[in-house]
């Protein structure tokens, strides 16, 4: 079992990520996070899911993806092949807004990203290694809530979609 | 100035008219009203079969596809009627068969309040579907109709389903109907690539022990001349599978049978001996390949195929060949040399002569007092024509019709292949009849099967279509009692049918019907009903205990076939 990254670009349908998580579901591969988003092409966008599994079946999984109608092309990566980000919010009361805090935010390079009342909001970038090793040390500081996104993903290789939708 | 805009249940017909659709298999209820209304003025150019169950209108569009190539098209109100197609839904997305599914849906604004008769069908039948969609203004319909044709027809078909609100039904609109000739994102029919061709003519022309097995793949390609042409070239032997029966003459020299569980002996057993396995349009199904950890594991697997999703999905070969069967096969044919394979071909004529003596011979010319299914095949070959299209439904019956039947020309094989559909075989006769009126169409079926979809005797009587109906009457559920003897210890758990009087019921919906119950009537009465002009009910009371072999035990490798 491997970690992987599926990226797919499709026609913006009604249904289509419903359509795309289908064929996930019906082959038991449990999708560990999910984003979608506009592309740059027009009318392009891209759905990007992180999934634990092995290199037969997310294969498989990307060839039943590309029989959807509406998929343009799907791609899978393993992660050195992909550049990818995640972001992590962290609620912490303001009353645990200490310089113990404010030393642990540096050194991760994290930020505040919104202050109010009672508490303040840290913003973290990165893999899910790091957002979640300062989860862990943000619990001593009675973290109150805790987010994260999926994927946001572009592929080493270089030429994918463009060439696709021109040839 | 006149108003040129047409309401959108028209723009639904004149859309069906404009794709040359010529029968609509359907059933009226309240959300589809309006376009049954339109129909009305259009009976000159579109005929409306009205089935009596929604099931048995998808079944007969499925029929009606098979046989004649085109799209079938069916129609059902909202809710129950919608629902009702999801069997046979499933059943043309697994075997492939071209469908345009029209729904009703309720108005627009009741979506999502749980109206009467109101039901996600699209949410339903994505996972069914090729393709689905839910129109609600009148101008989308006609785009999605040929958007829906587009697709339920090119590359791999399937079926479409398009569900189409009540007030776009009612809603004015110009109608313009443009035919979808492309979709960015869909690209049917992959380009033919010349290194897959030389590289698989490489690994052909070095086989010493190649062997074919062809699908379905080469009927929906219309690729039965291409298919023969290279057969001749390079003599190797050719075995088909369910689907594929009829893309090859039986009588061809070197057709050596049928493919599966139960198949025949020579092709499963000699699969775990050839030396280059080349599978052209069929996809390796588990009813095939038996254990896939010792299926053909010394073959190199050269494997023609349109869709990219069943390349190395349960076999891994050493070449692919992506794209259609049409366009591949005379590009291989002219770079394999020319050859003859006879001490190969005479492995499989040895071991067919065994299977015909421990099982044909006892099928077809049995001694023993209780008439077998296997005979009564036989005299249907005897007496149909060369084009008859044998239609089965599921079970015992449907095995062993399609073991003795003998297929001598394409599209003559219409049955419930991938899904196993009990129910199937009555309404997709009626299709398959009206699909071409010339042809013999024989519907064998069993008497579980036809309990299933029966009422269809009742289209059958209206339409006059001229089936010849095969009932093979053993008073069980044959095939799961077959398993039950073998794999459960004889325990025969609900498969005991008490039965109607067939004959009765035949004769309710105005079929002549007859009952052979004597081996000595038999042929008279097979006789009889396939010179008989109109709609037929043959019964015939077969053996109760009788079991279908060979038989490849689920499992197991094709080499542990076993002929009892």
């Amino acid at each position: 079992m491997n970690r992987y990254t599926v990226s797919l670009f499709t026609e913006n349908f009604i249904g289509i990520l419903n359509r795309v998580t289908l064929i996930f579901t019906r082959r038991g591969v449990n999708i560990d996070a999910l984003t979608a988003s506009e592309s740059k092409e027009d009318g392009v966008h891209r759905i990007t899911i992180e999934v634990t599994t092995t290199e037969d079946q997310v294969l498989q999984i990307v060839k039943q993806t590309e029989k959807i109608i509406d998929v343009i092309k799907s791609f899978y990566y393993k992660d050195d092949e992909v550049v990818y980000q995640e972001i992590a919010l962290y609620k912490i009361p303001i009353s645990s807004l200490d310089p113990g805090l404010e030393k642990v935010i540096r050194q991760y390079n994290a930020r505040i990203i919104s202050a109010e009342k009672e508490f303040v909001v840290i913003e973290m970038t990165g893999h899910k290694e790091d957002t979640k090793a300062l989860l862990e040390i943000l619990q001593d500081f009675n973290i109150l809530e805790f987010a994260r996104s999926g994927r946001v993903a572009v592929a080493k290789p270089m030429g994918t979609i463009e060439q696709y939708l021109n040839n | 100035m006149k108003d040129s805009r047409i309401r959108g249940a028209e723009i639904v017909i004149k859309s069906l008219v404009s794709e040359n659709c010529d029968y609509i298999f359907g059933y009226p209820g309240g959300a589809i009203m309006p376009v049954y209304d339109a129909l009305y003025d259009y009976a000159d150019q579109i005929k409306h079969v009205l089935t009596r169950h929604e099931q048995g209108a998808i079944h007969a569009a499925q029929g009606y596809a098979r046989v004649s190539g085109k799209v079938g098209v069916c129609m059902a109100t909202s809710g129950p009627g919608a629902t009702n197609l999801i069997t046979g839904i499933a059943d043309a997305q697994i075997d492939s068969t071209p469908l345009v599914c029209i729904t009703g849906q309720v108005a627009s604004p009741l979506l999502g309040t749980d109206a009467f008769q109101e039901t996600d069908v699209v949410g339903f039948s994505m996972p069914g579907t090729k393709w689905n969609i839910q129109v609600r203004k009148a101008a989308d319909i006609a785009p999605a109709i040929a958007k829906g044709f587009h697709i339920a027809r090119s590359g791999r078909p399937g079926p479409v389903l398009i569900d189409i609100t009540k007030d776009a039904q009612n809603e004015l609109s110009e109608f313009n109907y443009v035919p979808c000739l492309g979709i960015r994102s869909y690209r049917p029919y992959p380009i033919v690539k010349d290194s897959e061709i030389t590289a698989a003519a490489e690994v052909i022309n070095a086989a010493k022990k190649p062997y074919v097995l062809f699908g379905q793949g080469v009927v929906i390609g219309n690729a039965e001349e291409e298919f023969k042409a290279f057969l001749d070239k390079t003599g190797i032997p050719a075995a088909c599978t369910l689907l594929g029966s009829g893309a090859l003459s039986e009588d061809h020299p070197q057709y050596v049978g049928k493919l599966g569980m139960h198949g025949n002996y020579a092709p499963n057993l000699l699969t775990n001996q050839c030396d280059v396995l080349i599978a052209v349009g069929m996809r390796f199904d588990d009813r095939v390949t038996g254990d896939l950890k010792r299926y053909a594991k010394q073959a190199k697997v050269v494997h023609l195929e349109l869709d990219n999703a069943e390349i190395d999905k349960n076999v891994k070969c050493a070449v692919s060949v992506l794209g259609n069967c049409k366009e591949s096969l005379p590009m291989l044919t002219e770079k394999v040399n020319e050859g003859t394979h006879d001490e190969w071909l005479a492995a499989f004529r040895k071991l067919e002569e065994k299977e015909k003596s421990a099982v044909v011979s006892l099928d077809l010319l049995p001694t023993k007092i209780g008439l077998t299914m296997g005979e009564v095949i036989r005299y249907i070959n005897d007496y149909k024509k060369d084009d008859a299209v044998l239609v089965t439904d599921v079970g015992q019956h449907q095995m062993i019709a399609w073991r003795y039947f003998k297929y001598k020309t394409t599209r003559t094989q219409v049955t419930s292949g991938g899904l196993g559909t009990m129910g199937f075989s009555l309404p997709a006769a009626l299709g398959a009849q009206l699909a071409d009126l010339s042809r013999q169409v024989v519907c064998v079926v069993g008497d579980g099967g036809i309990q299933m979809t029966i009422q269809e005797l009742g289209t059958i009587m209206q339409t006059k279509a001229p089936v010849k109906v095969v009932l093979l009457n053993n008073d069980f559920l044959g095939m799961v009692r077959q398993w039950q003897q073998l794999f459960f210890d004889k325990r025969y758990s609900f498969t005991e049918l008490d039965n109607p009087d067939f004959i009765k019921i035949a004769e309710a919906y105005n079929m002549k019907a007859t009952k052979v119950t004597e081996r000595e009537n038999l042929s008279d009465a097979v006789a009889e009903m396939m010179i008989h002009e109109g709609p037929y009910f043959l019964e015939v009371v077969v053996e109760k205990e009788d079991n279908v072999f060979p038989m490849i035990p689920t499992g197991c490798s094709v080499e542990e076939v076993r002929l009892s």
